[in-house]
């Protein structure tokens, strides 16, 4: 891969320990995610990938009872420092959740909501944005002439997308996904795949699977997690084809999980 | 001995839906007596002209005014304190001690019996804070009536938006107060406006927190300050002074008319902004 010349740390965890009440739900975490690339975050149920993924954009704070120690650094600054915005640091690192969940509106207002919220209400500008967020989100084809419509109407994996636009629509430079495709069928999978390695060229993504074949079939870095510890996180490839830790390779070839 | 399913299944399909019927036997049986009594008396005139001799000829058009009057009052005072206070205690706070006690004396209030709060308005806003058998004590008292269902009804309500849109909201930047104004509150609408509907047609049948309060005058109100008569206060009145049963009749049914007019309109009203949103 000839862009790992330029690779530059997007977000850095560092000793990262995250407790809800008296359990250790994260144990000292260590990765690198890096600009432009996929990264994949697998393990087995309640290994702590998706706590992992709501520490970057702090999705755990609204979390009764967490407590988190270590840092977060999103292009070298400190997420979890008293002076980072929160809702900046939302638009900065947005989220693509497990279940589509378009709110019960319009299309239209579905893809606007994060520019309302930012105070952006010109309709020009507005309009131009939608457009452009629901044709990045592969959307815009099936929705264009009926951008009124509830965005409860669409089937599943448009909704997802729409989702995804909805997220465009703000700017993001991160985009995390926690298991993205766990409510689709194979095909729309796949279409939400092909969309995520041409979303690569403009946006860093993390994701979340349950799926190693979706690991290894779209990202370029994968971190394996066992009871909150992150056991090896490398280039895909090495991942899947000789991973250097007994338990990974368990994972991999089926043996746990 | 074990019954077979079947006859389980028949027997439940029979209790319940026996239950229902009942119900419903009950509601119509009220109605259909009162209105049956009630409306040969109603006509525009009884409903527009003012009551002569107590109310044992004449109309009931100053206690229509009261009616009218006292519950919008209420409703004006009790929605907004009620609905900030469920939005306060569901999104501002978490779970802890106070919240569960301040929950739990909400729960409270909501069952004391009105004439308990009568007596509290009378003592309060008509003694001590001076403001006489009146309009405004008599809305006041309704509103702390009523406050506590308004706050139940809307919390549940707002506990029924899914978690989900929430997390999607603040995952946008949004604030607490953006997702509440953009998302919470219009998804929560319809519970609220069930809670407040429900409160509309307590405190527009409610007599022992308004007779204390508002006192009984059959003239028409000029201000605020002044003492009125509400429906059903005239209702109690006339029935229980043995003044005229024809015209407490009278005087019934159209209080259950209004009370179905204000739910339609209410439903009605909902059901709009409903398919507006979607």
């Amino acid at each position: 891969m000839e862009s790992k010349i330029t690779v530059r740390n997007k977000i850095e965890v560092s000793n990262l320990d995250l407790y809800y009440g008296k359990f250790q739900a994260l144990i000292s975490v260590n990765m690198s995610i890096q600009q432009n690339m996929i990264t994949a975050l697998i393990g087995p149920s309640g290994c702590g990938k998706s706590t992992l993924l709501r520490c970057l954009n702090r999705m755990n704070d609204l979390i009764h009872g967490v407590k988190i120690t270590g840092e977060v650094l999103l292009d070298g600054t400190d997420i979890y420092h008293s002076t980072m915005e929160v809702t900046g640091l939302r638009t900065r690192v947005g989220m693509v959740f497990q279940r589509p969940n378009p709110f019960p509106l319009t299309i239209y207002d579905n893809v606007v909501y994060g520019l309302r919220v930012a105070g952006i209400r010109n309709k020009k500008e507005s309009d131009e944005i939608a457009e452009k967020s629901l044709k990045g989100a592969w959307l815009w084809d099936q929705v264009k002439d009926k951008l009124d419509h509830s965005a409860l109407e669409l089937p599943l994996d448009q909704q997802q997308r729409l989702c995804i636009a909805r997220l465009l629509a703000v700017k993001p430079e991160v985009i995390l996904m926690d298991e993205p495709c766990s409510a689709l069928d194979p095909i729309a999978t796949m279409k939400i795949e092909e969309l995520m390695l041409d979303l690569k060229k403009d946006y860093t993504i993390t994701i979340v699977t349950h799926n190693m074949q979706q690991a290894s079939r779209v990202s370029d870095y994968t971190g394996y997690m066992l009871l909150g510890e992150m056991i090896e996180f490398s280039d895909t490839k090495i991942i899947f084809t000789r991973p250097s830790k007994k338990l990974t390779e368990d994972y991999i070839s089926g043996k746990y999980g | 001995m074990r019954i077979h399913p079947r006859y389980t299944q028949g027997g439940a399909v029979a209790v319940l839906g026996g239950a229902t019927i009942l119900t419903l036997m009950i509601l119509v049986f009220i109605i259909f007596f009162i209105l049956e009594k009630g409306l040969p008396v109603i006509n525009l005139n009884f409903l527009t002209s003012n009551p002569e001799d107590m109310g044992r000829a004449g109309g009931i058009f100053p206690t229509l005014i009261g009616t009218i009057l006292l519950p919008l009052l209420a409703i004006i005072i009790a929605t907004p304190l009620g609905i900030f206070t469920s939005v306060y205690l569901s999104e501002y706070t978490k779970e802890t001690k106070v919240t569960k006690v301040i929950r739990f004396g909400t729960d409270c209030l909501a069952g004391i019996p009105s004439i308990i709060f009568g007596l509290f308005g009378y003592i309060f806003f008509v003694i001590t804070l001076g403001f006489g058998w009146s309009i405004i004590s008599g809305g006041l008292t309704l509103a702390v009536m009523i406050l506590p269902t308004i706050i139940r009804t809307s919390e549940e309500a707002i506990k029924s938006v899914p978690k989900s849109y929430r997390e999607v909201s603040f995952s946008l930047g949004a604030t607490s107060w953006q997702t509440v104004k953009k998302v919470i509150l219009p998804n929560a609408l319809p519970g609220i406006v069930t809670g407040i509907m429900l409160s509309v047609g307590r405190s527009i049948g409610e007599t022992a927190a308004v007779i204390f309060t508002a006192g009984s005058s059959l003239r028409i109100p000029s201000s605020v300050f002044d003492s009125t008569r509400t429906m059903a206060v005239h209702f109690y009145i006339l029935a229980r002074e043995g003044i005229s049963a024809e015209n407490a009749y009278g005087t019934a049914a159209t209080l259950i008319i209004a009370v179905l007019i204000v739910n339609l309109s209410a439903y009605w009203l909902m059901n709009r902004f409903i398919a507006k949103r979607s």
